[in-house]
């Protein structure tokens, strides 16, 4: 499956960009999955990643918790906890 | 009905309420929260606000139209810069009407308190160390459980 991801702040300057497309492979069912796979890929990813309790995720525009389920075509995002205000 | 703007530019206060009292009379309360960038420590040269486009407009406009189930409002409106902004400099503005304060003011809390976990904005501060993501405050998640 193909998948969008976005990163923003912190986690956005370790990834080294801010949106990507990437082919997944299969048995990935949650965000938390993703996260995992993410992080085996290398470093880059682990260093951003890596800590879960430091990633907040959206997926299609919308805050989710780890046990989420991304399908096909879902549109990830990856950040810290948010500080606006 | 409720309306959000995330916006670059700064706005006017005065002008922002005039558009959104769009000449009625039967209002009585019209409270405005706004929020500036503060210099503590005589060391912040600006900060940049980061956010994600779409999903920003999004969820603020979720966390007003739960404002509006709340109370009987008849106004209200959030708007929230992004990008680089200077101490002093205006951040967020909202505004709640009602035809009673208790209810305005109160709106007004919940939207700031929501708005600060839930909107996508991200905050780095440039100082003389350079430049350092903002951490996010507990007090800040703490601050919604007095909403229920």
């Amino acid at each position: 499956m193909i998948m969008q991801l976005a990163y923003f702040a912190w986690i956005r300057e370790r990834v080294g960009k801010s949106e990507e497309s990437m082919q997944l492979p299969g048995g990935i069912a949650t965000v938390s999955d993703l996260i995992d796979h993410l992080c085996s890929i290398n470093d880059i990813y682990k260093a951003a990643l890596g800590d879960k309790t430091l990633v907040r995720v959206a997926v299609n525009q919308t805050h989710v918790a780890l046990d989420h389920p991304v399908t096909d075509a879902d549109e990830v995002a990856f950040f810290p906890p948010v500080t606006g205000g | 009905m409720a309306s959000v703007s995330v916006q670059a530019g700064d706005f006017r206060i005065a002008d922002e309420i005039a558009a959104l009292k769009n000449g009625r009379v039967d209002i009585g309360a019209i409270v405005t929260f706004t929020g500036t960038v503060r210099d503590m420590d005589s060391d912040l040269k600006a900060m940049t606000l980061e956010h994600y486009p779409g999903m920003t407009e999004a969820e603020l406009l979720r966390v007003a139209e739960e404002a509006e189930k709340r109370w009987p409002l008849v106004g209200c409106r959030v708007i929230h810069r992004y990008g680089r902004l200077e101490p002093g400099d205006n951040i967020v503005l909202v505004i709640t009407m009602s035809a009673h304060r208790h209810a305005a003011f109160e709106a007004a809390d919940f939207l700031m308190d929501f708005l600060k976990s839930r909107a996508p904005f991200w905050k780095k501060e440039e100082t003389s160390e350079g430049g350092q993501w903002v951490d996010a405050k507990e007090s800040d998640t703490d601050a919604l459980k007095r909403w229920g």
